[in-house]
């Protein structure tokens, strides 16, 4: 079956976490036949078991359908699914410069929040034309009027005529259809010119190598071709190409100008195949290479230790295989005195830190100790290098640094007005600059903030919802680098310093930080047979202390007619508690406390 | 057929009935009408009958009559109950046999009827000699109920009798705790046990006491502790020996039925959640009722489809309920039980326990410290065995 350029359709699904992005695709897909209700598993389009239980898209997906529209003729719909959280906004960047067009899925309950928002200014910004749904119309609560209004005055998008749907129950997926063929334009490029590609996404296949996931600009594409990705310079013969079916990849002859698909050619390693990198022919490169690619920094670092030292070469094992699917996840080893052998791992933000941390656990056995989670700051020195540090432990002496900086990002926070006090004591709280307000309509606004990375990537979120009974929504991109008063932090346990605890902080909060360690981690360890002293320090001076009591009974009185078993099992407890203890010098430390730093702020 | 040396063997008898639940008990025990207790005894005595197979290889050495409150049934059950082990068992002559009793269930008839089944020891459940302490306890008697069933017991005969006491009582001092090991200690028992109370999980005292402001009204620490070791000194010199964590007897009086728990002899338990230790297996009734009565009727079947200990389990076992006895254990013991000396593991262990100053040893005995006694669970939990350890 053969169809023309002009009857395909390249698009997107936006939408706010829970407002049913994913829910529509499956309807979408069950819709135009590709499966049938019964063969449906929920949500087609998240396929890790991670993606489903938490509800988001991790990476992008795509799925090939071909719709009867009620005018009589067929339309091939590439429906690309687009990572749902803003650490991985360069991913959906790129998702979105493959589409033409996009759905943006709004909850007629709830209304726009700020990652609808930013991930809509993004399909702005690549030129797709964007087809307002209004979803969860069956809610009792639903205004879908209030909410068409509010696309109109914030985004100004044209909303009275979008459809209005429930995916969850499949009222009116046809117009979503219908409004797919008819608004959205067909891909353009020219099949004769020379080939050029986007890369979107990718995955590792054990047996296939990478599989390359992209769009045809401008060109063709087939086995044998000898294709080259420009940013990267490797070169393949193409093995396969195709389009994606449900779940599974369908091969095919060949793929043209405007087209969505797959290729593998034996490639070893997903960094070759970095997103939004361009793939053309070498024997007939395109002048240009796409725009837009850029090499994905990392974000966010922690220590990952196994919790049983002789694990370490499973975890490196274990990282190796993750990154094979995951060029954004980079790994070093390193060596912490108090946890051992381990790596410094970097992550786009505290969502990849999390989801690679389940993986690792989930996916490969592991039990993990992490460290608490740093980002890069950039130290001077006197001699006038620049470092940058993603370990704390590796600060230099402050006597040799002249001054240090510290990202910080721009923040967009969406909130309805009765939690804007709280939410801007919140951002003063974490240091931010308030860059203004923009009112989205009488009872909602956005926040404009600039915020130290350093201080949204532990418990930012957390604190964000519960301070706006989970209303608040947030949005970030990183801006740059400050000067900034920084100091390390170290904690002491019985007098010995525990590098897998040190911190960098800001001066005007590291009292109050010291502090909540010292408490926090007072609560964590165990009574032992002495006393052990909780210190926090900057450099020789003790600025916070708290002290664990010595235990001084621990005896069964009682140990009642024979009943040996029960007791056994008591004593068994007591010494699989320590098991999972890591020693420091003669204490026992719960491996949970090195991620108390995390906490910190829970109480509030 | 020669005759084949009988082994030693120690039976507890448990009967889970009281006239009230006091308000810390979390045994498997509590009121019942006569007609559940009738119920109760015919269902023991068919798991007791079960046993006759082996029963043949055994001579009692000690029988114990636990709960609950066995002095609050009929006495003509314990009569029952003696007999029944006496058709069943050899009895040693010199055969110690305890009940446990309460204040205010004690009478003559009853207690004439307990030494002529062969009762030679009384357990009597004091706690305190504070009525106010009695009352928090939620114990059905006072202090004076007990002076008299002490006397009773005493006149008809019992010269081997056990007083329970409780410290570390809600809102006691150490002047109250004097008191009533002082008033005690006077009345010259054999044998006294000073049990420091725990507050377990599903009682009312743990509503109570076990968790926020609640425990406030407990003792501290510090304070529990300066009580027990009070205890210790004070009924040294009374003449009363410690020779089990919270056991203390007069030279000659020590309990050998709770002895043999400590030191790893056999013990065949009866009735609802009692507990049994028999040709190397572990095994123990259910603790509810209605579960029990099932069960009884096949506790033989079970006790034989149990797989025994495993060395290792026997040996961790050994040590931590060795332990238990300021005796303590010793290499030599350990060498003829096991024909193998301490794992090494265990030379590293006690080696670091000296150093800490929670064990010592003396005459070829290795024995917990005051202190170590203090910490004794985690003391004991050292010498569990990983399944990796070469023994």
């Amino acid at each position: 079956m053969i169809i023309p350029q002009d009857h395909i359709r390249n698009f997107s699904i936006i939408a706010h976490i829970d407002h049913g992005k994913s829910t529509l695709a499956d309807r979408i897909i069950e819709r135009t036949g590709l499966l049938t209700a019964r063969e449906m598993q929920e949500q087609v389009l998240d396929n890790m078991d991670l993606e489903r239980e938490r509800g988001i898209t991790i990476k992008a997906q795509a799925v090939r359908t071909i719709y009867k529209a009620k005018n009589g003729e067929e339309y091939m719909l590439n429906l690309i699914d687009t990572p749902g959280h803003v650490d991985f906004n360069y991913e959906v960047s790129r998702a979105l410069a493959a589409c033409d067009g996009a759905l943006l899925v709004v909850d007629a309950a709830q209304g726009i929040e700020a990652q609808t928002l930013a991930n809509v200014y993004l399909a702005l910004d690549n030129d797709l034309e964007v087809i307002p749904v209004i979803n969860k119309i069956d809610l009792p609560s639903a205004e879908p009027d209030r909410v068409i209004d509010e696309i109109e005055d914030v985004i100004g998008l044209e909303a009275h005529d979008a459809p209005l749907i429930s995916a969850k129950n499949g009222i009116n997926i046809d117009e979503v259809l219908e409004a797919v063929v008819h608004k959205l334009p067909a891909p353009e490029g020219d099949p004769d010119a020379p080939l050029r590609c986007l890369i979107f996404d990718s995955f590792y296949d054990s047996y296939r190598g990478v599989v390359v996931f992209f769009r045809v600009v401008d060109g063709r594409v087939r086995k044998g071709t000898r294709v080259k990705m420009m940013a990267s310079g490797a070169a393949y013969d193409v093995v396969e190409v195709g389009t994606f079916g449900a779940g599974q990849l369908i091969p095919c002859d060949e793929l043209s100008a405007g087209m969505v698909g797959y290729l593998t050619a034996s490639i070893k390693n997903v960094k070759d195949t970095r997103v939004g990198d361009t793939v053309t022919e070498q024997a007939r490169p395109c002048a240009q290479a796409l725009p837009g690619y850029k090499k994905v920094l990392s974000m966010v670092y922690c220590g990952m230790y196994p919790a049983d030292g002789a694990k370490y070469p499973d975890l490196r094992d274990a990282l190796e295989r993750l990154q094979l699917n995951d060029a954004s996840l980079t790994y070093e080893p390193e060596t912490s005195v108090a946890l051992g052998f381990g790596f410094r791992c970097g992550f786009l933000g505290l969502l990849h830190l999390e989801i690679i941390q389940e993986r690792l656990e989930r996916e490969y056995n592991l039990d993990l100790v992490t460290t608490a989670p740093s980002v890069v700051y950039k130290i001077h020195t006197l001699k006038g290098d620049v470092i940058d540090l993603s370990n704390p432990t590796n600060m230099p002496d402050p006597a040799v640094i002249d001054y240090m900086e510290e990202p910080v990002v721009a923040a967009e926070i969406m909130v309805t007005t009765e939690f804007i006090g709280p939410i801007m004591s919140l951002c003063q709280e974490r240091r931010g600059v308030y860059e203004g307000t923009e009112y989205i309509e009488t009872t909602r606004a956005l926040l404009k903030y600039t915020l130290p990375l350093n201080e949204i990537i532990y418990d930012f979120f957390d604190a964000l919802k519960s301070r706006s009974r989970g209303y608040a929504s947030l949005d970030y991109t990183l801006k740059g680098y400050v000067r900034s008063d920084l100091v390390k932090l170290d904690i002491l346990i019985n007098h010995e310093e525990v590098d897998a605890l040190s911190f960098i902080v800001h001066e005007s909060t590291a009292y109050e930080r010291g502090r909540k360690m010292c408490e926090r981690l007072k609560e964590e360890i165990p009574r032992h047979l002495f006393e052990i002293p909780i210190q926090a320090a900057i450099g020789s001076k003790i600025i916070a202390r708290e002290t664990v009591k010595a235990v001084r009974k621990d005896v069964l009185a009682k140990c009642y007619g024979g009943d040996i078993t029960r007791k056994k099992k008591l004593l068994e407890k007591q010494k699989e508690g320590k098991k999972r203890m890591r020693q420091i010098g003669n204490v026992e430390v719960p491996q949970k406390a090195f991620m108390s730093v995390l906490k910190l702020d829970q109480e509030n | 057929m020669a005759p084949q040396k009988k082994k030693p063997l120690a039976v507890y008898i448990h009967l889970p009935f009281c006239a009230k639940k006091c308000l810390y008990c979390d045994f498997a025990s509590g009121p019942a009408d006569a007609q559940q207790i009738a119920y109760y005894m015919r269902v023991l005595q068919k798991e007791i009958r079960s046993f006759s197979a082996i029963a043949t290889l055994y001579r009692v050495e000690t029988v114990f009559f636990g709960g609950g409150t066995p002095s609050f049934v009929a006495p003509v059950y314990i009569e029952q109950l003696m007999n029944l082990l006496r058709s069943q068992f050899e009895f040693s002559d010199r055969a110690e046999i305890t009940l446990e009793a309460n204040p205010g269930t004690l009478t003559e008839e009853k207690l004439k009827i307990y030494r002529a089944a062969g009762i030679n020891r009384l357990s009597i459940g004091l706690q305190s000699v504070h009525d106010a302490e009695l009352k928090t306890l939620g114990r059905i008697h006072t202090y004076a109920d007990f002076l008299e069933s002490y006397d009773l017991a005493r006149k008809a005969g019992f010269e081997n009798i056990n007083i329970d006491l409780m410290s570390a009582l809600p809102r006691q001092t150490m002047a109250l705790w004097q008191d009533s090991l002082a008033k005690t200690a006077a009345l010259q028992p054999e044998h006294i046990s000073a049990y420091s109370l725990s507050i377990e999980e599903g009682t009312p005292f743990y509503e109570k006491y076990g968790e926020g402001l609640g425990r406030l009204a407990l003792p501290g620490e510090e304070l529990d502790r300066e009580m027990y070791h009070y205890t210790k000194s004070f009924l040294a010199e009374k003449g009363y020996a410690r020779y089990e964590i919270s056991n203390y007897a007069r030279p000659g009086f020590e309990s050998r039925h709770n002895l043999t728990y400590w030191t790893m002899g056999e013990y065949l338990g009866f009735g609802q959640a009692a507990a049994s230790f028999l040709e190397g297996r572990r095994f123990t009734n259910p603790s509810t009722a209605e579960e029990y009565w099932q069960a009884a009727r096949t506790s033989y079947q079970r006790f034989r489809a149990m797989k025994p200990e495993t060395v290792r389990e026997q040996m961790e076992e050994y040590m931590f309920l060795g332990f238990r006895t300021a005796r303590g254990v010793s290499r030599e013991d350990f060498k003829k039980r096991f024909g193998t000396s301490f794992p090494r593991v265990y030379e590293h262990t006690l080696l670091d326990l000296y150093k800490q100053g929670l064990l010592t040893q003396e005459g070829g005995r290795i024995f917990l410290t005051d202190e170590g006694i203090d910490i004794s669970n985690i003391v004991l939990a050292q010498f569990l065995l990983d399944e990796r350890t070469s023994l």
